[in-house]
């Protein structure tokens, strides 16, 4: 609106704006240009003793931070890093003192540039005008003109040979690309759809490796397991699954074991002979997006993920109870073997972990 | 004979006829309750039955501080609905009780949630009492020993060995640090700093309240020993970090970026953007 505002000027003359817009009458001013407040000046620029004081301020502001950057060179090296770890609030006086004197010295620079920008700086308002982003007309001829002579010169409409040569060769620029998108797979195939565990694998402890009896495990037990197989050696005396083979196959594979009262126990229809004596077995990863749950409330049955607040019921074949899981948890089927050991039956008869496209 | 019938129907009628009866009630209530408290109040019981068995001490405290929940004989109150009252206590064994009321959890103020840990209410021979006579109802897994939980000599392996089992088996409730973590419904896992050595490891031993049961076949007495050995590094280990917020993770470290760092930004902002005091000195100048 303010044409002809400028620093400090409030007088802006609506007859001007009249003869701008001559087709429309404007009959007085429906919304009255304010203008700017006059200019009040601060203590600072009209006091004297107002304005040392701020100077003297600013400089002290300055002067403090920069005895805090001293003060943290001398820290450096009167406290020993480590040796005396509980001295400051049980956090270590070198810790406190090196972050208090740098965090001080930062922080000083930054309120004193604030404080000298607000009292001494120069103070006046300024009115900035919009103007159009695009370039003049006369620099758009300049660059088209001479892109325009560049065209010409390189004979690029004049030599097809060439033209087309280096349209292929950029073009082809883009197969490597794709090619190296090969390296994203290969597809995993079936192997989301099975695990390490076969019939007759041994149901072990995890860390410790052990296997279990049924009657070692007590009513309200739960038991962090894994297949036996990762605590296995081959024919080198190596472990059969190590690094990232043994990371993927445990991620699939890792269970709970828990045993809850037989009378408890509602099992769905064919899996009557899953568990052994209450003593039943989940995988241990989520259906929702597969974080491992071993959160068990013995007394309710229910297990709880961390993550997102699922919610299986444990006594109800895995059944979701509460939260955005869409699948029960897969359940194991368990048998216990000649020696009197817990073993699966088979592997799970469905995908573990959180549901994938293929899955359907 | 009317006559007096009738004046002292009168005189019952008088305003303090209430009170007489009120107090006379009072008195004659607190009078019985004195003479049975002191054939069954624990300092009698003790002193009475100095010659009998501990387990039979055990049970008269049990029958005054835990029948009313428990039963009579430790077999549990059903409540109309089916739920547990107060659940059986055969089998729990010795340790279920040293740790129940070894932590003031046992006995409850009042039916809720969860039993909450609070002040010690029976002195420790108190304890054994009422634990050996808990343990006479049935076989349950006994009091450890010190040597079996006590982890003050632990070398560095089996600190490492301690965090691994504690990692996979106690995290999911008790938290990465040991500060403990909400359940549903109000019930909570608690924190496990400063909780004695032997408490963890009846704990362990028989699943209280929501917590599942690690048995002696499955997790050894060393397994345990080595979690108790981890914890208790863990609980001096010094914070190089700075302050650690409580170590509940990202509750509470998001709480004070918003609050202490986003606010400390706006405060800020509010001080730049402020006007400062003007004067009218240089415009009537």
């Amino acid at each position: 609106m303010s044409d002809h505002g400028t620093p400090g000027r409030t007088d802006v003359v609506p007859v001007d704006q009249h003869d701008q817009h001559g087709d429309v009458e404007l009959v007085g001013d429906p919304i009255a240009d304010p203008g700017l407040h006059e200019h009040q000046p601060r203590p600072t620029d009209v006091d004297e003793r107002a304005e040392k004081r701020a100077e003297r301020q600013v400089a002290g502001l300055f002067g403090l931070s920069a005895l805090f950057t001293i003060l943290f060179v001398v820290s450096y090296f009167a406290f020993g890093v480590g040796d005396d770890t509980t001295v400051i609030a049980g956090y270590g006086a070198s810790t406190v003192a090196l972050g208090t004197c740098l965090g001080m010295a930062l922080l000083l620079i930054g309120v004193a540039a604030i404080q000298w920008a607000r009292k001494l700086m120069s103070d006046v308002e300024i009115v900035e005008m919009r103007h159009p982003a695009a370039s003049s007309e006369e620099d758009r001829e300049t660059a088209l003109t001479s892109f325009r002579a560049g065209v010409d010169d390189s004979g690029i409409a004049r030599r097809p040979l060439i033209r087309n040569a280096m349209l292929g060769s950029l073009g082809l620029l883009g197969l490597p690309l794709i090619v190296l998108l090969r390296d994203l797979g290969p597809l995993p195939g079936d192997k989301l759809a099975h695990t390490v565990w076969r019939k007759g694998m041994r149901v072990v402890n995890d860390i410790a490796g052990t296997p279990i009896r049924p009657e070692q495990v007590e009513i309200g037990q739960l038991i962090n397991a894994e297949p036996s197989v990762f605590y296995e050696k081959n024919g080198e005396g190596e472990p059969k699954f190590e690094g990232v083979t043994l990371q993927q196959a445990k991620a699939k594979a890792a269970i709970i074991v828990v045993r809850m009262k037989p009378s408890d126990i509602t099992p769905s229809k064919g899996r009557e002979n899953w568990g052994v004596e209450g003593i039943l077995c989940y995988s241990k990863i989520c259906t929702h997006v597969g974080c491992p749950i071993s959160l068990w409330e013995q007394q309710t049955h229910h297990l709880l993920c961390p993550c997102h607040q699922s919610t299986f019921d444990l006594a109800d074949n895995g059944k979701v109870i509460f939260g955005p899981a869409g699948r029960a948890l897969p359940q194991l089927p368990l048998a216990v073997d000649g020696e009197g050991y817990l073993v699966a039956q088979r592997d799970f008869d469905e995908p573990v972990g959180p549901s994938y496209w293929e899955r359907g | 004979m009317r006559l007096l019938s009738a004046r002292l129907s009168a005189k019952r009628r008088s305003p303090f006829a209430g009170l007489v009866v009120l107090l006379l009630a009072l008195v004659v209530t607190g009078a019985v309750f004195v003479g049975v408290e002191k054939t069954v109040s624990p300092a009698a019981a003790e002193d009475a039955s100095a010659a009998q068995s501990t387990a039979q001490k055990g049970r008269a405290l049990f029958l005054v501080g835990c029948a009313s929940c428990h039963g009579k004989n430790g077999e549990g109150i059903v409540t109309k609905r089916g739920t547990q009252y107060g659940p059986p206590l055969a089998g729990v064994g010795a340790a279920a009780v040293d740790f129940q009321v070894g932590t003031g959890r046992m006995p409850m103020a009042r039916p809720g949630a969860q039993a909450q840990r609070k002040k010690v209410v029976y002195t420790p021979e108190e304890i054994s009492a009422l634990a050996a006579y808990v343990a006479s109802l049935g076989p349950g897994p006994s009091v450890p020993s010190k040597s079996e939980y006590d982890a003050s000599d632990a070398d560095n392996e089996a600190v490492v060995r301690g965090g691994e089992f504690f990692r996979t088996n106690c995290t999911a409730c008790h938290n990465f640090a040991a500060s403990g973590g909400a359940l549903p419904g109000g019930k909570y896992a608690p924190s496990l700093r400063g909780v004695s050595s032997k408490h963890i490891y009846e704990a362990m031993l028989t699943g209280p309240q929501q917590m599942p049961v690690f048995s002696d076949g499955v997790m050894t007495p060393q397994d345990k020993k080595d979690i108790i050995a981890y914890l208790k590094n863990i609980e001096t280990s010094p914070k190089y970090g700075g302050s650690s917020l409580g170590s509940l993770g990202p509750v509470s470290e998001g709480l004070t970026a918003w609050v202490v760092g986003i606010g400390a930004l706006v405060a800020f902002s509010v001080w730049i953007a402020s006007s400062s005091t003007r004067s009218k000195k240089g415009t009537q100048a």
